[in-house]
């Protein structure tokens, strides 16, 4: 190895290392874990370990709240998806309109959700949905639509999470389509016009094919972004009412914090992370028969 | 219709009411947020909801303050977040100028590993690490509380991708002229990154502010709760003291909103960098 060389390992080792200690390792062992029967007699005394296989995978299957909280979470991912991708895309497309004026001002106040602490706006869309004094029945009432149990019911309860998610990350997926809108070029929309497309046309035979791989990355990170919802039922609803808002991620947390099985709530780990990479896998492979990419 | 000697096209004026009208909509939750903060206990629990309090008050701040001690949880989150970002960036911006601008075997592939792994979520070694970290002695402290901070994939990236336009010929004039590669990086490399440096530490800062399930898992000990974290606890035992909620959501949200407004630029810079051109 040259000097040169050996300067340069010295700028990435301690970043290296880290990322081996605190993320690549614990990311490996999670599988090993996941293999074990540890558990709070384990958490005592190490010895009380024992590897069970596939013990943890198979109990797991036979258990209903690991299906009710896959359920939900594959519920998150299917309608929340196509709405947030529509969400975003239509605020960008607002934004992007050239007779729009402060674009910058209204950019701003799209975006302004996604910044803030996702505990506190929880909280407060919480009260938002409150069944008597939240001022989303109160806007529906005036609408003549009668009060809702947003969180109360568990019908509703995770379509009201839902729309909370959205309003919260629309605005991050919006700049990132506002930056490919921008690429597509003015002449295509102008062409399009002498040709006597409409609006609807443009948008489905200019913009869109121009984005379609942006399209792809907002739903690729929507999908990672949904897998992952946790904080919002545990300050929302607690996982209730009737469980109907427990996440995979909730479930795990529960499993391995509160009742300190480590090795089941592994197994929910591995699990978790070969859904989001099948999902992902899959989206690609849609992406590629339409020719997307 | 004629203003000022343009001509307003009806379209026009549609859009941009239709524009104020969404924007007043999304910052509706944010807005009434702080008004209920302001109201007198039990104000808001009527119907129809209150808009403005009858007469404002700073009852709910005093009490969260002197009565549940949430000044000894925004210096906890502050602390977190300001050493988080330090450390972020003492461990990320010498890797990530490194991959970009000097040579060393092995350097493709390792970066091409680090871009794979950015698809795999924390979560999944959450309960390993918590292990690691309780054999360590560093459950139940800051030290535990920081680490995921150190292991930041996503910023090595990010710094990458923006060295990689620090012009070669300067690192080589430098060199000839007897510099060595620390002093290279600290006077001259560090000067030219100086907006990738504020876009990572302000998305460590409001990352680390923000965050809620490993400080929730690593912290148990109440005097070291953040602010979430001990907002959420309170939620939970004050459900029905809506304007106390409402002004603990203020104290928690406001400081990191306060901070991104003032840096807005270097933020959505950062978010563009890293998303479209990755």
């Amino acid at each position: 190895m040259t000097r040169r060389e050996r300067t340069a390992w010295g700028f990435v080792t301690p970043a290296l290392l880290a990322i081996g200690l605190f993320f690549a390792l614990p990311t490996f062992a999670a599988l090993l874990l996941s293999l074990t029967d540890f558990d709070i007699y384990a958490l005592a005394d190490i010895r009380n370990l024992r590897f069970v296989g596939l013990d943890n995978y198979v109990s797991l299957v036979g258990r209903p709240l690991f299906w009710t909280a896959m359920g939900n979470t594959m519920w998150f991912v299917v309608f929340g998806v196509p709405l947030m991708v529509a969400a975003s895309l239509a605020a960008a497309m607002l934004l992007n309109a050239r007779m729009l004026r402060w674009k910058a001002l209204w950019r701003l106040a799209f975006f302004a959700p996604f910044v803030t602490t996702l505990v506190a706006t929880a909280v407060v869309w919480r009260y938002l949905l409150h069944t008597r004094y939240g001022l989303i029945n109160y806007a529906l009432g005036q609408l003549g639509i009668e009060p809702i149990d947003w969180l109360g019911d568990p019908d509703a309860a995770l379509p009201a999470i839902l729309i909370f998610v959205v309003w919260k990350t629309f605005g991050y997926n919006m700049i990132i389509f506002l930056a490919a809108l921008q690429t597509v070029p003015e002449e295509l929309h102008e062409a399009a016009r002498i040709d006597g497309a409409g609006w609807w046309g443009r948008f489905r035979h200019v913009t869109l094919p121009a984005i379609a791989p942006v399209v792809l990355l907002v739903s690729i990170l929507s999908v990672a972004g949904l897998f992952q919802l946790f904080a919002e039922p545990y300050v929302m609803t607690q996982g209730g009412p009737a469980q109907s808002t427990v996440t995979v991620l909730y479930f795990m947390y529960e499993e391995g914090f509160k009742w300190w099985n480590l090795g089941a709530a592994s197994a929910v780990a591995v699990i978790l992370f070969i859904l989001i990479f099948i999902v992902t896998l899959v989206q690609l492979g849609l992406a590629r028969r339409r020719n997307a990419i | 219709m004629r203003i000022a000697g343009r001509r307003i096209r009806p379209g026009a004026v549609l859009l941009n009411v239709g524009a104020a009208l969404v924007a007043l909509l999304v910052l509706a939750p944010l807005l009434w947020m702080v008004t209920v903060s302001l109201m007198s206990a039990g104000e808001a629990a009527q119907f129809p909801p209150p808009i403005l309090p009858a007469v404002p008050t700073f009852e709910h701040y005093r009490a969260l303050f002197v009565d549940y001690g949430v000044g000894r949880y925004l210096i906890n989150s502050a602390a977190l977040a300001t050493l988080a970002t330090l450390l972020a960036l003492l461990f990320t911006l010498p890797a990530g100028y490194a991959f970009a601008k000097l040579r060393f075997r092995g350097r493709e592939r390792t970066f091409q590993a680090l871009v794979g792994a950015l698809v795999i979520p924390g979560q999944i070694g959450m309960l390993p690490l918590f292990l690691m970290l309780k054999y360590m002695g560093l459950v139940n402290s800051y030290a535990g509380a920081l680490v995921p901070w150190l292991a930041g994939i996503f910023g090595v990236f990010l710094v990458r991708q923006y060295a990689l336009s620090v012009p070669d010929e300067m690192l080589e004039a430098a060199r000839i002229d007897g510099a060595s590669e620390w002093q290279i990086f600290t006077r001259l490399v560090l000067p030219t990154l100086q907006p990738v440096i504020v876009t990572l530490a302000l998305f460590v800062f409001l990352g680390s502010w923000n965050d809620f399930l490993w400080p929730l898992i690593i912290l148990s000990d109440q005097d070291l709760y953040t602010l979430p974290v001990a907002l959420a606890a309170l939620s939970r035992e004050h459900v029905q003291d809506n304007e106390l909620m409402m002004a603990g959501s203020v104290i928690t949200t406001l400081p990191v909103l306060i901070v991104f407004l003032a840096l807005q630029r270097y933020y959505l810079s950062g978010l563009m960098a890293g998303s479209v051109k990755g």
